[in-house]
């Protein structure tokens, strides 16, 4: 299985494709849509992780293997885009894995503006709150 | 000849870029950018003429005072204040609007039971300050509703009768806009005062929107309280005025206390300034101050130049069709009668974060969001939109590039 690390450089390599601003939110716009959306039931507010501009739910379980499984969905595309990058970096990882990554590859496709903890789309938030269903599930 | 080149020439940011393309600068409402001659003051002052001011007898002392007080007094004309006196120099609006706020309940002019009259269409800065009075004392907030939304009528103006019905159930105060963040529609804040002071009831305008596309003239509009910010007209970041008249500020006890408010402190008993200086606690940010001077004069001649008016009139009719030509797309108060160049709007199938995230790669600076005024973006639109707001420096062309951009992000979010 290929490492966190391997993933991360695989999507700075399809990024890389892109030399326009535009056709890299084009490309994350196409991941959006692909999201593995959560049901409608689970978008409550205790899954909702509010950024300013654009709601994010954000659910996590573990299997019998300790890996851990996240489904989202964003009232907002291309944060909707962003998420599914985070959900192919950390799906099926363990939490001593999740806890342990370095996340570089937001900052090498040139999208470091949305990690901004002021940023609108709640990807910080999102990030830290991956971390601490990793936390959460490491006791249990 | 006029040409906008020659308003753009006073502006560095007029070169500038972004992701590539030059920069459409299109979020004037939040803040303005500066001319080279509020800059250059700016630079010159911090230079050569920083001292703290009202205090020592040294020149560089008395040359900072001097800026700063040419300041207040450009402010004083600007807004044809009858006196400098009236001028409190602030931080900027919202703290100009909190301390009327503070202070009113210091001196007992609000307590319990009482109302306070406010629009839906307030900016926060025109909110919250009065619900934290409303906490302190046991008031209520009076919120008049406005005509805005999808499928009702949509001419942004305030319900008359609803506020004159409010006026009458115990308001003590009315604060009130004069030309909504979101709605952009010009308040009848003439007709709004006169019939509040027929009840004896004082009150403040949000001048934050107004004091930059409408000409004010505090005495012939009556109002007892007038708040603006310096840096969406032209000046700084960190410096307000707040217009008082006289006998309210005379009257008013300070809620802020410290160094330059005072005329005589013994650790028993204080005794205050007078007005204007009994409000500015503390070392004022004289560089802000001095540098409305030539912000307002800048402002001032852009006003009175019948070309740049007429300019302004020709950008919001090529906003007026930019924002037709886009399918699916509300505009907020879009049957104003009478409105600045500032356009809240959302796009069917479009989230305003999305496009705005869009429009920065094609060089267009949008705002999204509530825009700090949530109740009413909440009601007409679900929490989020998007506002383009231009000045005198934007021009015709950006409004098209705008134009192409917005036609263009449509189509990439709703494919």
């Amino acid at each position: 299985m290929k490492s966190i690390d391997d993933i991360q450089r695989e999507i700075i390599k399809e990024f890389a494709v892109y030399d326009e601003w535009l056709d890299k939110y084009e490309y994350l716009i196409d991941l959006g849509r692909d999201l593995p959306l959560i049901k409608e039931s689970d978008k409550t507010d205790a899954n909702l992780i509010e950024g300013c501009q654009s709601r994010v739910w954000l659910t996590c379980t573990r299997d019998e293997e300790g890996c851990l499984h996240f489904a989202a969905d964003s009232d907002a595309i291309i944060t909707k885009g962003l998420i599914s990058l985070l959900i192919r970096v950390f799906d099926g990882r363990s939490s001593e894995e999740i806890l342990n990554a370095g996340l570089f590859f937001i900052d090498s496709i040139g999208l470091k503006e949305n990690l901004s903890p002021t940023r609108a789309g709640g990807l910080a938030a999102m990030i830290k709150r991956i971390r601490a269903f990793a936390e959460e599930f490491r006791e249990g | 000849m006029y040409s906008t080149s020659q308003i753009r020439d006073n502006f560095d940011f007029a070169s500038r870029t972004v992701a590539g393309k030059p920069l459409v600068y299109f979020d004037n409402a939040a803040t303005s950018q500066r001319p080279r001659c509020v800059l250059d003051l700016q630079d010159g002052l911090c230079r050569r003429h920083n001292a703290n001011i009202h205090r020592a007898v040294h020149t560089l002392s008395y040359e900072a005072t001097d800026f700063y007080e040419k300041g207040r007094v450009a402010a004083q004309k600007f807004i044809n204040a009858a006196s400098p006196d009236e001028i409190v120099l602030t931080s900027g609006a919202t703290a100009a609007v909190n301390l009327v706020a503070q202070c009113l309940a210091r001196g007992g002019f609000i307590g319990r039971g009482d109302g306070i009259l406010i629009t839906e269409a307030e900016h926060h800065s025109n909110l919250v300050p009065w619900q934290m009075v409303c906490g302190q004392v046991g008031a209520h907030l009076e919120v008049v509703p406005v005509r805005a939304g999808k499928g009702t009528a949509n001419d942004g103006a305030v319900d008359m009768d609803a506020y004159q019905a409010a006026l009458r159930r115990g308001v003590k105060m009315v604060a009130i806009t004069h030309v909504s963040n979101i709605l952009g529609v010009v308040n009848p804040v003439r007709e709004m005062i006169r019939e509040a002071h027929a009840l004896d009831i004082p009150v403040l305008l949000d001048g934050a929107q107004g004091i930059v596309h409408r000409r004010v003239d505090v005495q012939e509009m009556d109002c007892d309280f007038y708040a603006f910010s310096g840096h969406k007209i032209y000046a700084p970041t960190g410096i307000g005025v707040l217009y008082g008249k006289r006998q309210w500020l005379e009257k008013l006890p300070p809620f802020m206390g410290g160094g330059d408010m005072v005329e005589k402190v013994t650790f028993e008993k204080t005794t205050y300034a007078d007005i204007p200086l009994k409000f500015e606690a503390g070392t004022s940010n004289f560089v802000g101050g001095a540098c409305l001077a030539p912000a307002l004069e800048f402002a001032a001649s852009l006003a009175s130049d019948g070309q740049v008016r007429l300019h302004e009139q020709a950008l919001m009719e090529a906003m007026d069709r930019a924002l037709e030509s886009v399918d699916g797309l509300f505009l907020a108060a879009g049957e104003a009668a009478d409105r600045i160049p500032l356009y809240s709007f959302t796009i069917e199938g479009v989230h305003p974060l999305d496009a705005a995230t869009l429009m920065d790669k094609m060089g267009v600076a949008l705002r999204s969001g509530h825009m700090c005024a949530e109740p009413i973006v909440d009601r007409i639109a679900g929490g989020s939109m998007l506002r383009a707001s231009l000045m005198p420096y934007n021009t015709v062309e950006e409004v098209e590039v705008f134009a192409g951009a917005l036609q263009k992000v449509v189509k990439m979010l709703r494919k």
